[in-house]
């Protein structure tokens, strides 16, 4: 099977509104820049965004906000975007805020097909409310459901053509996790070699989890905070 | 830096120990990085994936693709990995994080502590506050004593939601430092310049007086 795509707005065609995305990135380190301006220029409407952030006003998932492309946004920390908070202000975006951790492994359960998992992030919390809970040892944890993604959207630095990705420093975060949980998984990367040319103790995503990969150009790589050292 | 958050972080620093694997928290906890002594040889986690936080780059040299989790351009000492979330939070929950030094809005007599969310005010998230509580060996809180209206942070019961129950064990404000323990909370240290008695007027939490405290 030929994995490797030519255009984003062909690798993408067939999501659907409605939809549950599982997009990688951190913050805007790491994000499928390419995959999430194709999303946006396609339209499609009511999605569920399941990624860590929701990006900045105007970059990353902050697009599909403008657009009003998001339905419901599962995430664990939002705080860095003004149209979001209209948005969920206004009634218009539903929100789920999950623990990191909780929606790491969430993500990597529903890769590994385990439908769910007991933690103790949150036992006490508001997260805790109408969650079921388990004492192991004398200690409560909560049961915490599995995500599974109709589509996942990755950016990984190189791929070979048989979809085995390499991720660079900290652009790894949840790009791993979120090609595992995707039933569809469409990788973007900036450099794809031929299968062989990348050594296989290096591959940190095996390439049976990739459906699609695209090499991106003119990757825009947006710093939020830029700190140096003083001289 | 005002003097009296130079001190709270000059003694958080205290709390690392040579060879820890330590996270700190965004804001006033990362500053206590730069008060780390240089023959320490500590790893400072990032949760985004990164064991091993070196300093923020030289002018010209930040890399996109390398940040902490405030979202900060960083480098990283020799000796450093990568890796994804779930192994971030594996490490994390799994305990195998020494120390974890995290800002606090609210902390109560019983080791609850409220830092993530203000009911009314615009929602942010609670990042990956909850699982460090629960997951770090030692969790020490700094924060000031009194929020600007002057009443206490350090409470009965927290009033905002929680982010953990019962999972502080060390708290350092700018006046004075307590433990949790078993028997309740305990005023360990006061602050050079600062009285019992003050201590006693800005908190609400009850507390015992450690016998032998330490007066700085």
């Amino acid at each position: 099977m030929n994995k490797v795509f030519h255009s984003f707005s062909e690798a993408i065609s067939d999501i659907q509104d409605g939809q549950t995305i599982i997009v990688g990135g951190f913050g805007l380190c790491g994000i499928p820049e390419k995959s999430i301006e194709a999303l946006h220029n396609r339209g499609t409407k009511n999605l569920t965004i399941v990624s860590n952030n929701c990006g900045t006003d105007h970059s990353g998932l902050g697009q599909l906000l403008v657009t009003k492309q998001i339905k419901k946004m599962i995430a664990s920390y939002v705080g860095e975007n003004k149209i979001f908070e209209q948005q969920f202000l206004n009634g218009e975006l539903e929100v789920e805020l999950c623990p990191q951790g909780t929606l790491a492994e969430r993500i990597r359960a529903g890769g590994a097909g385990i439908p769910g998992f007991y933690t103790a992030t949150g036992v006490g919390t508001p997260i805790a409310e109408g969650k079921e809970t388990k004492e192991f040892n004398d200690k409560t944890f909560l049961l915490e459901e599995a995500i599974v993604g109709d589509f996942a959207l990755v950016k990984a630095w190189k791929a070979d053509t048989l979809g085995n990705l390499v991720y660079r420093k900290t652009a790894r975060n949840f790009n791993p996790l979120a090609a595992m949980a995707g039933k569809i998984t469409i990788v973007e990367v900036e450099e794809i070699v031929e299968a062989g040319e990348l050594s296989a103790d290096e591959i940190h995503t095996p390439g049976i989890f990739v459906q699609r990969i695209l090499l991106g150009t003119d990757y825009e790589k947006r710093i939020e905070r830029l700190t140096v050292a003083e001289a | 830096m005002v003097e009296r958050r130079l001190n709270i972080v000059k003694r958080a620093v205290q709390e690392i120990e040579d060879g820890m694997n330590v996270n700190l928290g965004i804001g006033m906890p990362t500053l206590v990085a730069n008060e780390i002594p240089e023959d320490f040889n500590v790893l400072l986690q990032s949760e985004n994936g990164l064991l091993g936080i070196g300093p923020y780059p030289i002018k010209g040299h930040e890399d996109a693709d390398l940040i902490n989790a405030g979202k900060e351009t960083i480098t990283t000492v020799s000796g450093s990995s990568f890796f994804d979330s779930a192994e971030s939070f594996a490490m994390i929950r799994g305990g195998h994080i020494d120390l974890a030094i995290l800002g606090g809005m609210e902390v109560a007599e019983n080791g609850d502590l409220a830092n993530w969310m203000i009911p009314g005010k615009v929602i942010k998230g609670m990042g990956g506050a909850m699982d460090l509580v629960v997951g770090a060996k030692r969790v020490v809180v700094i924060m000031d004593h009194v929020n600007k209206h002057g009443e206490s942070k350090v409470k009965k019961t927290c009033t905002l939601p929680l982010t953990g129950q019962s999972v502080v064990n060390r708290l350092i404000t700018d006046l004075a430092v307590f433990d949790f323990t078993n028997e309740g909370m305990v005023l360990v240290e006061v602050f050079p310049g600062v009285t019992v008695e003050e201590v006693i007027e800005k908190t609400e939490a009850s507390f015992t007086i450690v016998p032998n405290l330490m007066m700085q």
